[in-house]
């Protein structure tokens, strides 16, 4: 039997075969969106008849849907009919060394730390890499087999374990939801699926590398997690995409399902290509994700957004079953000409449900950062309660952040929190740490951590770590 | 070891230092009084490297090296370092944390290697015996909520830490209490050696009982009007500072 860590050891240098370049003849389907295009990838996927019409009937609603325009961002509207909607790895390419990937790239890696060297300590971590639309590699499998879980691409789990997949997709983010998550429903090539049993503590961190590698082509992932009664999980994603100079369309779906008892722990690094200094290329990150809980359930969001040239993400909760919590937890840089629009969404349905949310928005350069949340109290909804702290910290005088606080109510007894501040990086903090011989650099990543704190010792440890270099490589340069 | 010559800044065209000249040798205790507003935390922040002022004239030697070549950072790591009268906050990060990257940044930049976390949890436990720090202090959010006196012994906690050859105490003493007044005293005292020298900017003779100043300077709308030995700030105390006034502005 391998050893855990040469298992790993197998895994990352895989990584770095196939996550980081192009250099792999893809499989692909020529660019357009059609009711053809849709039987093809369905039919390359051998997928049953049940998935092709449910994809088929999402194309349809999608016809109808047009884009989001009250998002706080600008940018020229994705073609969608010059995008290609599946690809998949045909051949895999050994190099022969490291000198052939993208220099500046392994830069960054370099900086953020995530060499071989330090991923074999990452033992506990099973993961599950996306290379384009097909997934490669599920590690740990058997091992999580034996307490029943799943952990599997979303193509197997259609072919597997279809009676779950019958059932929950699309019940926490209908078809219909929005046009993004519509069309995802409509061409999702893959994706991670999760299943805990009943009563099964999943003894370590999920993980999937989602990595998007074909020029020109949109992803489309698509991820259900679904924590039966009395289970736990946390889960962790993470990205880094390649240097791009076109602009490369994301467009997720995320769906979580706590059941009675249940608590998800959900945790992402988004690290995507955001454009070059004069905002040229990067990706377009439009996410759709939202967690159902039910009694006494526990859905916690965590997230450290530093990629992407345009983003709008809002994860969610729906507090349907008493006593549920939801938490969001999050720091969203943007730099340069990046432009985000995230926040969350707590719908309280239940009584006694409670939900925190913690934002922290950082802008430095040209961008432009908002803060999006509602809070929604349902009639039936009996103390509910929310305590929201939305904090923004400004560097530079370039850069512009908004915050869209929204709160409905329908229920007296509800208690509702909201805090507020912006902040900027004064010189006199910098000062003070220059004066104890802490160069700017280091200075800026040192109170940036400080500010993300919170949200920061949320995450699972070794991706607190890796979020903290990337905070302070989002913002190199940014002061002065 | 820093020798200031006919030094002048300014900020945002406000001409605020208007020719200073000292001299400090290793081993010396200096002391700067004088009014406010005369131009003291000026000179502090000026020899530390602040960039808001702008140097107009003049140079500042140390240790036969140009500060003014400088960036502040740079300038800590030759050993200077500044007790700030205001201290900044930084939320989310606890002293140890900043004491830590201050010494490893620092010893970065002298080609040192980073200090091994047994060394450093020694070290910062006998410097807090020393300042009669509790534990709990270290791991606070670096001088948020913290009390003036609380401020200022932190300060005086990270000049322990980072053992500098120059240290220029700016109203250290504002703040205080008496007792924890002594504390500071004694433990800046204890720090103190031959190799090492001591600038102390306050108001009052209080301080200087416990710090005993080798010379005392007054500053005076941006020029030292006077200088003498710790007698003068026994003098000052009594008579105030008018009587130096009057020779400056006839
Ligand atoms: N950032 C600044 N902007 C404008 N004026 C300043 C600034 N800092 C100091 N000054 C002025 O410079 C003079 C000297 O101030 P300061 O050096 O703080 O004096 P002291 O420390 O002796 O009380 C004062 O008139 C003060 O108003
Ligand atoms: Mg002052």
């Amino acid at each position: 039997m391998k050893t855990e860590e040469s298992y790993l050891e197998e895994v990352t240098a895989s990584e770095y075969k196939y996550g980081f370049y192009t250099n792999i003849e893809a499989d692909k389907v020529p660019p357009g969106l059609s009711e053809e295009v849709i039987r093809i990838i369905s039919a390359k996927k051998q997928e049953p008849e049940w998935m092709t019409e449910w994809r088929l009937d999402a194309y349809r609603k999608f016809q109808k849907m047009t884009e989001p325009k009250w998002p706080n961002v600008t940018y020229p509207e994705p073609d969608l009919q010059a995008i290609s909607y599946y690809s998949a790895p045909k051949k895999k390419k050994e190099l022969e060394s490291l000198d052939e990937v993208d220099p500046e790239l392994l830069d960054t890696f370099k900086k953020l730390g995530i060499s071989l060297e330090e991923q074999k300590r990452l033992t506990g971590v099973a993961m599950d890499v996306v290379v384009d639309s097909v997934s490669v590699k599920t590690t740990f499998k058997e091992k999580l087999g034996e307490l029943g879980i799943i952990f599997c691409s979303m193509s197997e789990a259609i072919q597997d374990h279809p009676e779950l997949v019958k059932k929950y997709l699309g019940t926490v983010v209908p078809k219909t939801d929005n046009f993004y998550a519509a069309l995802n429903s409509a061409v999702f090539t893959d994706g991670s699926f999760c299943y805990i049993p009943k009563g099964v503590r999943c003894p370590m961190e999920l993980s999937t590398y989602f990595r998007i590698n074909e020029a020109g082509t949109g992803q489309f992932e698509r991820t259900l997690v679904i924590a039966d009664e009395s289970s736990y999980v946390s889960y962790l994603e993470g990205c880094t995409a390649p240097m791009r100079d076109e602009n490369q369309l994301h467009a997720a779906v995320v769906e979580l399902v706590a059941l009675d008892d249940a608590e998800i722990k959900y945790s992402t690094v988004q690290n995507w290509y955001p454009g070059d200094k004069d905002g040229k290329g990067g990706v377009y990150n439009f996410v759709t994700k939202r967690g159902m809980c039910e009694r006494n359930a526990k859905i916690s969001w965590t997230q450290v957004e530093t990629g992407s040239a345009v983003t709008w993400k809002y994860p969610s909760c729906i507090l349907k079953g008493e006593n549920s919590v939801g938490e969001f937890y999050s720091v969203a840089v943007t730099n340069n000409y990046q432009q985000a629009d995230t926040g969350t969404k707590m719908i309280h349905l239940g009584k006694n449900t409670k939900s925190t949310i913690i934002s922290k928005g950082i802008c430095a350069g040209h961008s432009n950062g908002s803060y999006r949340g509602l809070v929604k109290i349902g009639p039936r909804a009996e103390n509910a309660r929310n305590f929201s702290q939305c904090d923004s910290l400004l560097m530079g005088n370039g850069c512009g952040s908004h915050t869209f606080p929204y709160i409905e109510t329908q229920n007296k007894s509800a208690k509702i929190e909201h805090e507020a501040t912006t902040s900027k990086i004064g010189e006199d903090q910098i000062f003070y740490c220059n004066q104890r011989g802490i160069g700017e650099e280091e200075a800026i990543a040192l109170i940036v951590n400080g500010y993300c704190k919170d949200v920061l010792n949320q995450l699972p440890m070794e991706f607190a770590v890796e979020a903290q270099k990337l905070l302070a490589i989002s913002l190199e340069g940014s002061v002065g | 070891m820093l020798k200031i010559n006919n030094l002048q800044a300014e900020i945002e065209g406000k001409s605020i230092l208007k020719g200073i000249d000292l001299e400090v040798k290793p081993g010396e205790v200096h002391a700067i009084m004088g009014p406010n507003g005369s131009g003291k935390s000026t000179l502090s922040s000026v020899i530390a490297g602040r960039e808001e002022y702008e140097v107009t004239g003049g140079n500042i030697d140390f240790e036969g090296e140009d500060l003014l070549d400088l960036g502040a950072d740079e300038r800590a790591h030759k050993g200077i370092f500044l007790s700030f009268q205001y201290p900044v906050e930084i939320p989310g990060v606890t002293v140890t944390n900043f004491i830590k990257t201050a010494i490893n940044e620092t010893r970065k930049a002298r080609g040192q290697e980073t200090m091994p976390a047994n060394v450093m949890l020694k070290m910062m436990r006998e410097k807090m015996s020393l300042l009669e720090i509790d534990n709990a202090f270290l791991s606070r959010s670096l001088n948020e909520g913290f009390s003036g006196g609380e401020k200022k012994r932190n300060e005086i906690f990270q000049m322990a830490m980072l053992e500098p050859k120059l240290a220029i105490l700016d109203e250290t003493d504002s703040g205080l209490d008496i007792d924890a007044l002594r504390i500071v005293a004694n433990g800046v005292n204890k720090l103190k050696s031959k190799n090492n020298a001591v600038i102390v900017i306050t108001h009052y003779q209080r301080l200087l009982e416990h710090i005993v100043p080798d010379y005392v300077h007054v500053l005076y709308k941006g020029k030292i009007v006077k200088s003498g030995t710790k007698d003068l700030a026994l003098e000052l105390e009594a008579k105030g500072y008018d009587w130096l006034k009057e020779g400056v502005e006839a």
